[in-house]
């Protein structure tokens, strides 16, 4: 289990679930569930594209899913981006199929595109992986602040010198990087549950940000982690395994939010003698 | 254009014979007036009337057509407008307390991570105090209610320490009880802080107590001054051009135009309209 080509997958399936972990924040923050779906699909049919081709599978894949967050942002208007997503999803998957008629590929190098072969990864494509990871963490870091403050109200973050478009064309960049990334190991489809679902898992736990950002990081390790045991102890797809550990992680935290609600609507004792006695002190 | 500088304090706003066209609309013309420090404005006008626009010129997020828009400089790096917007809809389950909003009003613009400090948390914990927020500082700010989440972004827009604060229809949406204490409120920090006020409504009757200089705004133009010297008939008649009455009942103040015009402006048909 966890022998040379084992260790490859658990190393490219541990980097893509930090940055999913991350990028996932705040794609669930901005409701930018949608794009996060989209891109993926994008990016699969450039990795088809440059199968056809003879390139590495990777370019196709950044060239596609980048193209595909600058039209999302630019067709965009005031933040509503589904029609122009929705027109992204369908001229990429249109191409996809092109693409795919036209090469000699055989039908499992397809399937892998859509749900990953973490198997497949070989020890050389861990690097840019790796590479391509730690930029789209940095990225997300760096813009942190205005990127809270755009999301969460565009209009204050706008007379402050914070640009909605200019913030939306980067964090859409950064999910075709995390696409990039992701596709070859977990799949088009895959990462879209990866992104959402410890992301929104998370938020249920915690109503500190940052914490939930790193309760997300733990809750997609820990997501990929056991798919890929359960998947070698089983024989079944991993996919399987990511997809329903993503749903029941979800589940726990709508359910462990709701005991909190329930309780915290009992009235608690000591807030209001805190608030009194800071308010003398001052 | 009314006197400026009416206690000779120091100036914080200038709006000086500011036009806007929008797509061949002329939304504002001429629109001149002067805000002092420690000053409590109310920018009164019905829906419609270019509230919004004339906030966004001064935000500097519109350029306006003719005239200029000037905000006294204060020392260097600190954001010189507080501004809360109208309307705002929080997602209750993002995670991100009242609290954690309220830094970000300190320096959500700047680049990387908000990392945590002494004085930070001190200056966040003081500026909730100071609009009676602290209660519910660590709750979802997504899950407050509509008063406590307007305190919570004047707490945000104030503590970078602005000069000027500039509020866009806060008042909607808020029951009575909570639009007198947010009234109150923004009152109490004009004074205090010297900080000037701009305050945009529909309905002045809930700023009169405090309003120590009004900007009535009807079809792209403005009469200002202080409240007795705008809110008369004879002012308004001007500034609407039709006839209009206004009534004080008990402290209450009614604008009413005659049919005319509102059937021009509006295309009601009622005979008699309250305009603000």
């Amino acid at each position: 289990m966890f022998s040379g080509l084992m260790l490859t997958a658990w190393e490219s399936a541990s980097i893509v679930a930090v940055v999913a972990g991350v990028v996932g924040f705040f794609i669930v923050l901005r409701g930018s569930a949608f794009a996060a779906h989209a891109l993926p699909n994008g990016a699969f049919a450039g990795a088809a594209g440059a199968s056809l081709i003879g390139v590495d599978a990777i370019a196709g894949l950044a060239v596609f899913s980048i193209l595909g967050a600058l039209t999302i942002a630019a067709l965009g208007r005031r933040a509503r981006h589904d029609v122009a997503t929705a027109l992204v999803i369908v001229v990429m998957l249109g191409l996809g199929s092109l693409f795919l008629s036209m090469t000699t590929e055989y039908a499992p190098e397809i399937y892998s595109l859509l749900f990953g072969e973490v198997l497949g990864v070989s020890s050389s494509e861990l690097i840019p992986i790796a590479v391509i990871g730690v930029v789209a963490i940095a990225a997300v870091f760096l813009v942190y602040r205005p990127l809270m403050l755009s999301s969460v109200m565009p209009d204050v973050a706008e007379a402050r010198g914070v640009g909605s478009t200019r913030m939306e064309v980067i964090f859409l960049v950064v999910v075709a990087l995390t696409t990039t990334m992701a596709v070859p190991v977990v799949g088009a489809l895959l990462i879209f549950s990866l992104l959402i679902s410890p992301a929104a898992a998370a938020r249920s736990f915690t109503n500190r940000p940052f914490t939930a950002m790193g309760l997300s990081v733990l809750i997609a390790l820990g997501t990929v982690w056991s798919a890929i045991a359960l998947a070698y102890l089983s024989n079944l797809p991993i996919g399987f395994f990511v997809g329903s550990i993503g749903a029941l992680t979800y589940a726990a935290g709508r359910g462990w939010a709701g005991r909190q609600r329930n309780r915290g609507s009992t009235p608690r004792l000591g807030a209001p003698g805190r608030s009194a006695a800071r308010a003398q002190s001052t | 254009m009314q006197g400026r500088a009416v206690n000779g304090s120091d100036e914080i706003l200038a709006v000086d014979g500011v036009s806007v066209t929008l797509s061949g609309r002329e939304i504002l013309r001429d629109v001149t007036f002067h805000i002092n420090a420690g000053e409590f404005t109310g920018l009164i006008g019905s829906n419609g009337a270019g509230k919004t626009t004339l906030m966004r010129v001064i935000l500097g997020l519109l350029t306006p057509s003719a005239g200029t828009v000037r905000v006294e400089s204060g020392s260097r790096g600190r954001s010189l407008i507080g501004y809360v917007p109208q309307r705002i809809t929080l997602d209750p389950d993002m995670p991100l307390r009242a609290r954690d909003l309220v830094g970000l009003g300190i320096d959500g613009q700047r680049f990387g991570l908000p990392l945590p400090s002494s004085m930070r948390r001190k200056q966040v914990d003081e500026m909730l105090d100071a609009v009676d927020a602290t209660r519910f500082a660590d709750s979802r700010v997504g899950n407050l209610s509509g008063g406590e989440q307007q305190r919570i972004l004047i707490a945000h827009a104030l503590i970078s320490h602005p000069r000027l604060l500039l509020l866009d229809e806060p008042l909607a949406n808020l029951d009575i009880g909570s639009e007198q204490e947010v009234v109150d409120l923004l009152a109490r920090i004009a004074r205090q802080q010297r900080i000037a006020v701009l305050i945009s409504t529909h309905d002045m009757n809930p700023l009169l107590p405090v309003m120590d200089r009004i900007v009535y705004i009807a079809n792209g133009r403005i009469a200002t001054g202080t409240t007795a010297e705008v809110v008369t008939s004879e002012s308004l008649t001007k500034l609407y051009g039709v006839h209009v009455d206004v009534i004080h009942v008990h402290d209450r103040i009614l604008v009413v135009a005659g049919r005319r015009e509102e059937a021009l402006q509006h295309g009601g048909n009622e005979s008699i309209v309250e305009l603000v």
